[in-house]
């Protein structure tokens, strides 16, 4: 086991703590069910000897001793039989002692029920083990998100986190159920069918052990083989179902482009592929059963006869041989459980060490809010809706910032925006507009400098009030699977009925949600086309109102929206933009002539800033962006 | 959460079932042979297993009881020969299972390919491309699965159970009645725990999927999330569902837990009954007490057999739900074909004629289109405007046959579509999508897509057209350089010009521009349209926007407003005359600017 694993595990077993009671009651009756399980065969054994024994006590004469009559045998020639007698327990004359015999299979049935009471109450506990911790650890995960810091989620693919904290846990709870119940059952059982086996017979016992390794290697020898073509069929799986979400997405394409056969072939091709892969898989993969059978067969054969040699010796009785027979056969089950279930437990813990190496990611430092809360929180936070909103008034200074630590980005920029101004941020598309809303909005902290919120600098104040005063509304319009209600109440908590129809009317988003036939109720899934994606944004927009912030965040940049749609954006963002200080991602003409100030962004980092006609004059970037961007938009 | 969709396959459906066996039974004809040597073979396979049992009670009754160890050795030496030929057939056995179960996977999954390539557009739309994919992958595996697992497990233990029932009554029928009582338990416990089971596991899958419904949100909504301070909001939400989620996965694991002891119990109870009764039997002399050891034996083999047949069992609705959905897939058939004889224009000139065509989707209330007609002249740009749902991308449809119209006619190259030969009419056809789809490759396998035989001059030509000459002279290897599936690796307006490129490479008479303008910036679009103009110059050129930049230079203008014609002209016409053209180039660009 590696460093890395143990600490695992640790971790793990500290998730595990509080349960640690119901842990031990747990193992404690798992230990006693496997007990009770294995002494079953032998008692059953037990039991067939008292039969046996019964039988062959009633085949010899009454009223001579047990003695007497070996002897008689072995003077009629049957030493053999005199031998196996000589071991049993006999008594001339008497037939099957079926008290004696009921008793010991009552003793076994009750020990049967009272080992599956036991198991079952095993499984009951840690159903609710491994169920609270997985519960416990997804709330961690999920609570863990929102600490982190937005650089944990722009640096890497949202996919990424997704699965880390979907499947892994997943994973994670398949092994601890899994883990806590069955492995620890197999476990057990092997053990105590080992201990049994050895007590009725060493000999029998290590040539059934002498199985074990065999099995194993017979069965990774197939795994190895069969590897190969198990990474062939996963390969050409991937490449067969890449081609048919190809021909299948750019149908339209594959047929106006005649290449319909072309791609028909290649898929025949890596069908085919597939096929001789798959089969192959499958076929030497499906040997291990056979030969595992096999080997369970030699064992049960060499018992059979091996065992009946030594009771006709009379070195063992027919009971022994019956209960060994029973063991070998419940055996090699678990055994090749054992297998599997290590198998998940090692994915398990590689699963758990991502868990656990996503919670020890670090995370946004605290804020604590330390200039005059109350003032700035009441001025700033409580906006009714029937209120006119409060401008506010944002100072950057001397403000520095990188994402990388060499890659130098923003550097000693200052930009005053009084409260009711618009301040229009331009650039070519990845030049980097978004830095500047990730810093007013505190998504990342600055290196340098300071901004200031009506006066006050933002680290004397909590994140939460920061953005409390602002509203945004992006291009990539965000909404969670809820009613269109909901979503539009997102904007502030505890909004009436009234407040969201007032705000969509606000929005210009009225016309639309009526028209629905569910409205106001309609359902918002990934999977739904009722509502186009300019309509989402007027959602968006409807919720920013309803936020009635006193600053705002705008982007205009709209694709894909028609131009009804897009008219009632316009005018949506429009009158958001009345009597509140806006920060405007500028795509269109209008906007960025009648801004006080103009941010001019290329390649991530803010060249030029000022006046439209100021810029148009001493700003060369400025000067070819509205050439190539702006200016042809009056020609028209 | 309410009730979730899954609930109406709440229980098993015997319609399902024999959509499944209908599926498998067509598939499986043409290997009828190998499937009954699988069965055969696994036949012997379970009856020399339960054999083996049969000659233990020999060695006990001849070689023990007599004292014949020679006995006890030779049928030592025969049990394992018989263990030895049992594991050869099972290989075997095996070996065809496999063979049979790949081959209907394979075919199932060409079948499946080939009908997808015939679909019309509106098939296409009928079951989503994302639902087509599954079914022709993940669906076909599933059946796979099933086929595989039933070929071997599920017939080795029906033959298990059924012969060692057969012989459990030969070796002793007064015990058998135990087994008669053993079996239907058994069976009965397992039918209730899945009755209990699999519609929670339902409501699992469906809690799962809501928590990683909340977490996607979580994870991509997180700038609104913060900004709006709604992190407590979330985190409520989230606490709910993973309350719910594990009441529910709770729920079905203790159902669990106390299954499988029910099941042991059962098994142990059995084998002490049979020697309880047995042991009355053999005192009486009417059983020889090494069949009472077989007995338990075989019992052993046929519980055992009973569980795994359940494990099987358990596959089963999902398999089911997937051979529904594929025959769903396989009984749909193509609503536009090819005519029986199709016919061929006189001149591939280019030219659209639509005839007072209407159009609706199947299903919906309102038509897209009415009494729409129009000419596209050889030679001229033609624009067409509208907002979204106008009918714009239908219109496209029309012309390349995606479907038919439900009134009047449209015409290409002076004859009407449904009495063409569809890839006569597309090779005609350079159509430039509004989603730009790229497929896996590099940017050269991309343009050839359209112009096999294109060369690298020609490639480079139609990018210069294109104005994507820059960026991929710019890309590392250049025509070879590597393109993801997609195109997710290039950004939207690069995408949009390599698929303009795409279409430049067919050459053909007439030219379909989806709305693919639309991430351009106006000057690279301006350069764009002066390109084309100049390499299109013979053909005819249909051009979809939103835009009002994009289709004021062009030779015709047609406005689309819900479906029908607004107006025909050029911008200053339509200016001057069109009240729903002027109204998107205000709003567009601007008061003022539109005159």
């Amino acid at each position: 086991m590696s460093a890395g694993s143990r600490d695992t595990v640790r971790l793990l077993m500290s998730r595990l703590r509080p349960d640690r009671l119901r842990l031990a009651a747990g193992t404690l009756l798992g230990v006693a069910s496997a007990a009770l399980f294995v002494t079953g065969p032998k008692i059953l054994g037990h039991a067939t000897d008292i039969l046996f024994a019964g039988l062959v006590s009633r085949s010899l004469p009454a009223g001579v001793t047990k003695a007497q009559a070996i002897a008689g045998l072995r003077a009629h020639g049957h030493g053999q039989l005199a031998t196996m007698f000589s071991a049993m327990d006999i008594t001339p004359g008497h037939g099957v002692d079926f008290a004696r015999f009921g008793r010991t299979l009552g003793l076994a049935a009750v020990l049967y029920l009272c080992g599956a009471g036991f198991s079952w109450a095993q499984g009951y506990l840690m159903a609710g083990v491994a169920q609270r911790t997985v519960y416990g650890m997804r709330e961690a995960v999920e609570a863990k998100l929102a600490r982190l810091p937005l650089r944990y989620f722009d640096s890497r693919p949202h996919g990424e986190i997704l699965g880390l904290v979907t499947n892994d846990i997943d994973n994670l709870n398949t092994t601890l159920q899994q883990g806590l119940n069955q492995l620890l059952t197999s476990v057990l059982t092997v053990l105590g069918i080992l201990v049994m086996m050895f007590w009725i017979s060493p000999l029998l016992a290590t040539i059934s052990l002498a199985i074990i390794p065999l099995s194993i290697g017979l069965t990774s020898g197939i795994a190895r083989r069969s590897k190969a073509h198990f990474i062939a069929q996963w390969h050409w799986t991937a490449r067969l179902n890449g081609l048919v979400e190809e021909s299948h997405t750019g149908h339209a394409l594959v047929s106006v482009f005649g290449q319909r056969r072309p791609m028909s072939e290649d898929f025949s091709h890596r069908n085919d592929q597939l096929y001789q892969a798959g089969f192959r898989a499958e076929f030497l993969s499906g040997t291990v059963q056979p030969a595992v059978q096999f080997l369970g067969n030699l064992n049960y054969v060499v018992i059979a006869a091996l065992g009946g040699y030594r009771v006709a010796t009379g070195v063992f009785t027919l009971g022994d041989v019956q209960a060994f027979i029973q063991y070998s056969r419940q055996f090699t089950t678990p055994v090749s459980q054992i297998a599997s279930q290590l198998n998940q437990l090692q994915s398990g813990l590689a699963s758990a060490q991502r868990v656990f190496d996503f919670l020890a990611m670090p995370e946004e430092p605290v804020v604590h809010d330390t200039a005059v809360p109350e003032r700035i929180g009441d001025e700033l936070g409580g906006s009714a809706p029937a209120r006119l909103p409060v401008a506010y008034r944002v100072d950057l200074e001397r403000v520095s910032f990188r994402y990388e630590a060499e890659t130098p980005l923003i550097e000693d920029f200052t930009l005053h925006a009084a409260p009711g101004q618009t301040v229009a941020i331009v650039g070519p598309t990845g030049a980097g507009k978004t830095t500047v809303v990730n810093l007013l909005m505190r998504f990342y902290e600055i290196d340098g400098g300071r901004i200031l919120l009506n006066g006050t600098d933002y680290r004397s104040l909590g994140r939460d009030q920061v953005r409390r005063c602002f509203g945004m509304v992006l291009q990539d319009t965000w909404l969670f699977a809820g009613t269109i209600r909901e979503n539009i109440a997102y904007g502030r908590d505890g909004a009436s009925e009234e407040d969201v129809i007032a705000a969509a009317r606000a929005a210009q988003a009225e016309p639309f949600i009526r028209a629905l036939p569910q409205g106001y109720d309609t359902v918002l899934d990934p999977d739904t086309s009722a509502v186009s994606s300019g309509q989402k944004q007027l959602l968006t927009i409807a919720r920013a109102f309803l936020a009635n912030p006193g600053i705002l965040i705008l982007d205009e940049a709209t694709s894909n929206v028609d131009t009804r749609t897009e008219a009632a954006i316009q005018r949506g963002m429009a009158r958001l933009r009345r009597g509140r200080t806006s920060f405007v991602i500028a795509h269109r003409l209008s906007t960025v002539r009648n801004a006080d100030t103009i941010v001019v962004m290329s390649a991530g980092r803010i060249v030029e800033q000022g006046g439209h006609d100021q810029l148009l004059h001493d700003g060369t970037v400025y000067r070819d962006l509205y050439n190539s961007q702006f200016a042809q938009q009056p020609a028209w | 959460m309410p009730s979730h969709p899954g609930g109406r396959h709440r229980r098993f459906s015997t319609r399902g079932w024999l959509v499944l066996t209908k599926l498998l039974r067509a598939y499986l004809r043409p290997h009828t042979g190998q499937v009954l040597l699988v069965v055969l073979l696994l036949s012997v396979q379970a009856a020399g297993g339960l054999y083996l049992p049969n000659l233990n009670a020999d060695i006990i009754n001849r070689g023990v009881l007599d004292g014949d160890t020679a006995y006890i050795w030779r049928t030592g030496g025969l049990m394992l020969g018989i263990a030895l030929a049992l594991s050869t057939v099972s290989v075997i056995a095996i070996y065809w299972a496999a063979r049979v179960s790949m081959t209907v996977g394979a075919s199932l999954r060409a079948t499946i390919y080939q009908r997808v390539q015939r679909f019309s557009a509106r098939e296409i739309n009928q079951f989503g491309t994302a639902s087509l994919i599954t079914r022709n992958t993940n669906d076909v595996q599933q059946v796979q699965a099933f086929l595989q697992v039933a070929l071997t497990l599920l017939v080795i233990a029906l033959v298990t159970s059924v012969g060692g029932v057969v012989m459990a009554i030969r070796e002793g029928a007064a015990l058998s009645v135990l087994l008669m009582v053993a079996v239907p338990v058994m069976a009965l416990i397992i039918a209730v725990m899945l009755a209990a089971v699999v519609p929670l596991f339902r409501s699992i899958q469906s809690k799962v999927d809501r928590i990683n419904q909340l977490l996607r949100e979580q994870i991509s909504g997180i700038r609104v999330i913060r900004a709006f301070l709604r992190t407590a909001t979330e985190q409520g939400r989230f606490q709910l569902a993973n309350f719910e989620l594990t009441r529910t996965s709770l729920r079905a694991n203790r159902i669990f837990a106390v299954t499988s002891p029910v099941l042991v119990i059962v098994l142990n109870l059995s084998a002490v009954g049979i020697i309880w009764f047995g042991g009355h039997l053999v005192s009486r002399g009417s059983m020889p007490i090494g069949n009472l050891l077989a007995f338990v034996t075989y019992i052993l083999q046929i519980l055992l057999a009973v569980i795994t047949a359940v494990t099987v069992i358990i596959l089963i609705p999902r398999a089911v739900a997937s051979a529904e959905r594929i025959t769903q897939v396989l009984s749909t058939v193509p609503t536009v074909a090819d005519p029986a004889q199709p016919g061929r224009p006189a001149h591939v000139t280019g030219a659209v004629e639509f005839r007072n065509v209407s159009f609706a989707y199947p299903g919906a209330a309102a038509p897209v289109l009415t009494g729409v007609t129009f000419t596209l002249w050889p030679g001229q740009t033609s624009a067409i405007i509208g907002g979204t749902g106008s009918g714009k991308t239908t219109l496209l449809s029309l012309i390349l046959r995606f479907f038919d119209p439900a009134g009047g006619a449209v015409l290409v190259n002076g004859l009407d579509v449904r009495k063409q030969s569809a890839e006569e009419l597309w090779s005609g056809v350079g159509l430039v999508p509004q989603q730009a789809f790229l497929f896996g490759g590099t940017v050269a396998s991309n343009l050839r897509f359209a112009g096999p035989h294109a060369t690298d001059t020609d490639l480079w030509r139609a990018l210069g057209v294109a104005q994507a000459l820059d960026f991929v002279a710019s890309m590392p290897g250049q025509l070879d350089a590597s393109v993801d599936q997609g195109g997710t690796n290039l950004s939207g307006g690069q995408r949009q010009r390599l698929s303009i490129a795409r279409a430049l490479l067919t050459h053909a008479q007439l030219y379909l521009f989806d709305d693919c303008f639309s991430a351009l910036d106006p000057a690279t679009d301006a350069r764009l349209q002066a390109a084309l103009r100049a390499e299109t110059r013979s053909a005819t050129v249909v051009i979809v926007a939103q835009r009002a930049s994009t289709v004021m230079r062009a030779d015709q203008i047609i406005v689309l407003d819900a479906g029908q014609i607004a107006g025909v002209g050029t911008h200053r016409q339509l200016l001057a005359a069109c009240e729903p053209y002027r109204e998107i180039v205000t709003s567009q660009l601007g008061e003022g600017t539109a005159a």
